[in-house]
Formats: C-alpha cells, structure tokens, sequence
C-alpha cells in the first residue's frame, strides 16, 4: 500500500505520513467501539441493558462520552509535578502507538517491515511502565503512586513469561518479523502455530499439546500486562479509586483510555500472529476463487481484525467471570506457575524441533 | 531511501502531533476555573496530609532486581533461540545449559523467599520471657 501512495505523492516521507493514517484512525474507531462493546457484553452478562438512548441501542454513546471529555475542565492540582504530569499521556499513548507498526494487518500493509519485529513490540510494551509511574509519581496522590508502582510491578514480573513463550514461538517460524511469521502460516489452518506452525512430520503432532501450553501462558501474562481483570490490581476502583489515572480530567485521561484500549487489541493481535495465522483465512480466499485480486486484502483484513477482536470480546467475558486477584496471589501466579511451565515448555519445544 | 526505522520513527512523530492536536482542541473548548479548592489532590474529599512522595515497600525493588536478571538473560537467548537449529543438538544443548544455570537461579531465589510477596518476618527473641520458650509468640 505505501508503495502505490510512493507512486502518487512522488515523496516518501509524505507516503508514509500518510500510512500512518490508517493505523490511528483503527486504534480511534476501536477504541470507540470496543469501549461500546464493553458497556454492552457487561450490562448483558448481568441482565442489564447498558446504554440505549444515544444512536441505535447507544452505538453513538462513546462518541458522546468523548464530546464530554473534551470539554471537561483540565485540573492540574497545584501539589502535581506539572512537567511530567503533562508529558505522561504522551509517551503512555506514543509508546502504545508505535507498537502498531510492526503488525501486518494485510499482506500489503505493514507499518514497517523491520526484522526485530516482535522484539520491537515487546521493548514497547515494556517501556509504557515509564509512563505510568510517571503519571503516578507526578500526580502526588497516594492512590496514584500505589497503582502505578503495582503496575509497574505487574507490567515487568508478566513479561518474563511473555518473552519465554515468545522464544518458544520463534524457535518454531526461526523469525523475529510478524510479517515473515504470518506468511509461514499460509495456505491452511493446519499450518497456524497452535496446530504445530509449518513443522512437516511426527514432530508436528508432538507439538500440538505444546503450543496449546503457550497459548494459555501467552494469554494469561498479556492479559495481566494489559491491566485487564482479572489482573487489574494498579486500578482496582474499591482500593485505589482510579489508580495511576485518578488525578486526570478530560482529555488527558481518554488519552490513558484510548492507550488501555489499543494495548487491549495489540495482545489480541499478538496471539492471532503467534498462534492463529495473523490475517491467514481458514478456508482460502474468495477473490481467489472469483478472480477479483483487490478483494484479498481486504478479506485479510477482514480475517485478522475478526480473530483480533474475538479476543478482545473474550478478555471483556472474563471481566464478568473471574474475581479480582489478589497481590500474592498475582506474583505467585507468574512466578510460581507461568514461569517455571513457560520454561520446561520451551525447553521440550526445543527438543522436539530438533527430531 | 527510508529505512525501517525511520518509518518507525515518523509513526513515532505522528503520535506526538495526534495528541498534541487533542490536547490543543480540548483546550480551545475546554472552561478553566480554577478555584483553591479544585487544585487540592484528591485523597477521598478530604484535606490531603502530607506529601505523597513517600516511601513505599522494599519488595517493589526486589521484583524490578529479580526482573532485571531474567530480562537481560533472556535477551541474550534470543540469538540463540533463531539459530540454534543450524547447529543440531549441540546447539540446543549450549543454549539447554544456559537455561538450566538461569533455572538454578530462580530455585534459589524461590528458597530465599523472594518471590513471596508476604515475607515471613523475622522472630525476635523476647528476652523477657527467655526462661519460657513456649510463650514466644511465632509470628508468620
């Protein structure tokens, strides 16, 4: 897709300027829908109806929550250490943002191609705990600064299970780039990464069991990195009020939301490339079947926002499901059980490639 | 030519402008009011006491330590995890030995105590009641 913006613009800086555009225009639209979705799937888990007067049955309501946001006075209360109190919603939104571009949402669109890929994304998803304790230090609230540093706290024990399972799968594709993941998992489902990846032989059926363990590990440690419930710890409301974010007002704060939403796609995005072959179709195309080229990208599209979201909706069901965990309970979960089974898996996944 | 990171770095960019622009629209529409009142920090509408730069708990640091640790040793393992298959079984075993070492490790921290997010604490000797062991209250 740059390319053909290259041979419209005749500059690339001004191409890729505009490729971003896509990319913060998907993260506005589903944020807005998911936050929707959200209001929706819990008001229904608990027999409610969740909002209805804005739009048909309150589509429209987020969009009215965002007019309201904006023109909701900004507090900066004058104890704040003003200079990072301002600049943390930039880099939580920014560090957020540019994880983006590594994910190929089509085989022509990938915001950038680099080879360090999901690399990338995990020093990304790591560095938005700066932002956080930022906007906790500098808020000087006490509510704030026990969520942010418990944040903080999640955020790094979970990516230690995060980053064994994700050399367990690049052991599997032999690939840092989500591109190059996603293109080895072509053709039929049998080739996505829970059914063994595009391993040939006994070997395959051997991992099958394997990969299942690193999905679920996978899952529960970018559940908890996202700051989702059941892991919600840092903002936990009948303990910390609002956690990191209390302080914020306005703008500033649907900036935190909007950031909280995206990281909730991007783990989603993660385990479809890792496990359920990234914008792959299970069933083939059907611009292939009739012909019509254009219509491939956009099934593709189509394939790995559908998977994206599945996990998204997911995440909201397990909101409504599991209780909140406690602290121990949540630094045992990581490195009693995650960690330990996240470790041996690798080690036998390993093993098994080498058969 | 652009490079792969420089794409990374003009989404960078445009990140910064996008909430830039937010943040200057809010301002365009926003009121501002501020009363002595408004600019308290919140601590449950009550007056706050006292700064909130405080101490906070010693075993925040030893996760971040701990993180620290595992963090670096697992970047070192990612080379190894893209190329080990060239080298056959002798490469997985080097990489295997490494992860075993870092293994005994986290066995170790564990006995220590250090992944317990409540620390059992220290009994101190009740020097009164020396002479009656029993009445030494053992607190965990």
């Amino acid at each position: 897709m740059q390319n053909y913006l290259i041979e419209i613009f005749g500059s690339e800086i001004v191409a890729y300027i505009l490729a971003t555009v896509p990319v913060l225009a998907f993260i506005v639209v589903f944020v807005l829908f998911a936050v929707w979705l959200e209001r929706k799937v819990s008001a229904h888990m608990q027999d409610r109806l969740g909002p209805m007067r804005v739009g048909w049955h309150g589509v429209l309501q987020t969009l009215a929550d965002f007019l309201k946001l904006l023109q909701k006075e900004d507090i900066v209360a004058s104890a704040n250490d003003k200079a990072l109190f301002n600049i943390a919603p930039y880099v939580v939104f920014v560090t957020t943002l540019i994880t983006y571009t590594m994910l190929p949402f089509t085989s022509i669109f990938i915001g950038s191609n680099a080879d360090v890929g999901i690399y990338f994304v995990l020093a990304f998803s790591g560095a938005v705990v700066a932002g956080i304790l930022m906007a906790g230090w500098a808020s000087n609230n006490k509510y704030s600064l026990y969520g942010s540093l418990r944040s903080a706290a999640q955020i790094v024990s979970y990516e230690i299970p995060t980053a064994l399972v994700v050399l367990t799968m690049i052991m599997l594709y032999g690939t840092l780039s989500l591109g190059d993941i996603t293109t080895a998992q072509t053709s039929q489902f049998w080739n996505w990464g829970i059914f063994g990846g595009p391993v040939l032989g006994i070997g395959k059926i051997l991992l099958v069991p394997f990969m299942f363990v690193a999905f679920i590990i996978l899952f529960i440690s970018t559940l908890a990195e996202s700051n989702r419930t059941p892991f919600d710890l840092p903002e936990s409301e009948s303990e910390l009020v609002a956690g990191f974010n209390t302080e914020y007002s306005g703008i500033k704060f649907s900036m935190f939301f909007l950031s909280e939403f995206a990281n909730m796609f991007l783990i989603g995005a993660i385990l479809v490339i890792f496990f359920f072959g990234g914008y792959n179709s299970p069933f083939g195309y059907l611009g292939n079947l009739l012909g019509i080229e254009w219509l491939i990208p956009i099934e593709q599209l189509f394939w790995f926002l559908g998977k994206g979201m599945f996990f998204v909706f997911v995440d909201m069901w397990l909101r409504w499901t599991l209780p909140r965990v406690r602290v121990d309970q949540l630094m045992t979960i990581c490195w009693k059980y995650l960690i330990p089974y996240a470790f041996f898996n690798l080690l036998i996944v390993g093993l098994i490639l080498l058969i | 030519m652009l490079t792969e990171f420089g794409k990374v770095f003009i989404f960078l960019l445009v990140g910064i402008v996008f909430v830039g622009i937010a943040i200057f629209m809010a301002y365009l529409v926003r009121p501002k009011r501020p009363t002595a009142e408004k600019l308290l920090t919140y601590e449950c509408g009550e007056n706050p006491i006292g700064s909130s730069w405080q101490k906070f708990n010693i075993r925040f640091y030893v996760v971040a330590l701990i993180f620290l640790i595992f963090d670096v040793e697992i970047v070192m393992l990612f080379p190894w995890a893209l190329n080990y298959r060239d080298f056959g079984f002798y490469g997985f075993s080097v990489g295997a030995i490494f992860l075993i070492v870092l293994f005994i490790g986290m066995i170790y921290e564990w006995r220590k105590g250090d992944l317990e997010w409540e620390r059992s604490k220290p009994i101190i000797p009740n020097l009164k009641n020396f002479s009656k062991p029993k009445e030494i209250q053992e607190t965990k």
